[in-house]
């Protein structure tokens, strides 16, 4: 860990990243035989085909931190703080990240993030604060195992939510970074809306979640795209949080950015909570959709009700593909 | 009821719910006429009050079921 003395502002960038899915393929003709639904339905409504069940949100956020730095040539010896977002820790206590810390030989320091959905853009706002303040390296992750706080039996919400991980590793620059605003928000006045007793299961009032949804990650982004300067037309890719793609195609469309300007993979995985943007990050990175110089849009909402967005230009590394 | 208002109303409904003109009557049923289902109705809500320049509570869509009762909880907000 660096002296706590501050240096001159600096800036960080994304070196690497990975994720981490469970083995456990949960296909929409799985509720189909339980539930009074179908896979047509889902399908429609959701934009969800399938999503993976298991494991634990330690050894998935393991996984997704382990492969993120060896992209980045790293090992543990080189983190000064792991910061894991989650809102489906292992334990009450203590945080999962420190599981995570121990297993990757990481000897900095180590917290959980609860943001719920919003939880990774959150992170990645903390990330290039602290690094700003001193740190050199951060291991941030979105890590989630909602299926263990889903009821199976419930229509409404087990079709949605699946587990997964994503991870990126941030490293100190000499220059201003990546990172060129972000908005960070939350009205706790409507937590009731989406919430879960401890040892209990999720509830949702999907219509107005939606409602919000949509409401606020237009307005969040266009907070974070005005502090740029830059409009929604520069953008090369929005990373939106993955719950739903009608949440997304009416949030897309009132920021008038098309389709194939944004970045989705919850056919497969679902609602991953804070492992959903970095999933979809990730995704786009590894299939060449983003190229140096090109401005990504995160944008995240959830329970709280949280939401969090955050436009980078993209400084770091890439992989062959998009060379 | 104008003409002109429900001219902007079904305007909206065409666009959110992909119909067509003249599916949308004062008597069409949102479910059975129209194949829209609740989050269909929050869309075409959230479209009516950027229309309209109008708020509409989640509780009061509970009971809306026709093109007539969304129509007229809009109309009834202006």
């Amino acid at each position: 860990m660096p002296a706590s003395t501050i240096p001159a502002p600096r800036g960080a960038t994304i070196s690497g990243w990975g994720t981490a899915l469970p083995d456990t393929v949960v296909t929409n003709a799985h509720y189909e035989a339980r539930l009074d639904t179908t896979d047509e339905w889902i399908t429609e409504r959701t934009g969800i085909r399938e999503r993976r069940h298991g494991s634990s949100t330690a050894q998935l956020a393991i996984e997704a931190g382990r492969a993120a730095l060896d992209m980045a040539g790293l090992t543990g010896d080189d983190i000064d703080l792991i910061l894991l977002a989650t809102t489906s820790p292992d334990y009450q206590i203590p945080s999962t990240a420190s599981q995570v810390q121990e297993e990757l030989g990481i000897r900095g320091g180590a917290c959980d993030i609860n943001a719920a959905c919003s939880g990774f853009v959150y992170g990645l706002v903390q990330a290039h604060g602290l690094i700003a303040m001193g740190l050199n390296r951060v291991l941030l992750i979105g890590a989630e195992t909602l299926s263990r706080l889903t009821d199976q039996e419930d229509r409404n919400t087990a079709i949605l939510f699946g587990d997964g991980a994503g991870a990126v590793v941030l490293e100190a620059t000499d220059d201003a970074g990546q990172l060129l605003a972000f908005d960070l928000g939350s009205d706790g006045s409507a937590r009731k809306l989406l919430d879960a007793p401890i040892g209990g299961y999720m509830q949702m009032n999907g219509k107005e979640v939606f409602r919000r949804a949509v409401t606020v990650m237009v307005q969040s982004a266009n907070t974070s795209l005005a502090a740029t300067g830059i409009s929604a037309d520069e953008l090369a890719l929005v990373v939106p949080h993955q719950a739903n793609i009608r949440i997304i195609e009416a949030a897309c469309s009132r920021l008038n950015v098309d389709a194939d300007r944004v970045a989705t993979v919850l056919a497969r995985t679902g609602n991953t909570s804070s492992a959903s943007i970095p999933l979809a990050l990730v995704d786009a990175l590894d299939n060449g959709r983003v190229k140096k110089g090109d401005h990504v849009l995160l944008v995240g909402f959830g329970a709280g009700m949280s939401w969090a967005s955050a436009v980078i230009r993209w400084t770091g590394h890439l992989p062959e593909v998009a060379s | 009821m104008s003409d002109e208002q429900f001219e902007q109303f079904k305007a909206c409904a065409i666009e959110v719910l992909a119909v067509s003109a003249d599916q949308v009557t004062m008597e069409a049923r949102f479910g059975d006429d129209l194949d829209a289902d609740s989050l269909d109705l929050v869309e075409l809500v959230m479209k009516l009050e950027e229309v309209f320049d109008v708020t509409v509570d989640e509780s009061e869509l509970e009971n809306i079921e026709t093109v007539g009762q969304a129509y007229n909880l809009v109309i009834s907000k202006k």
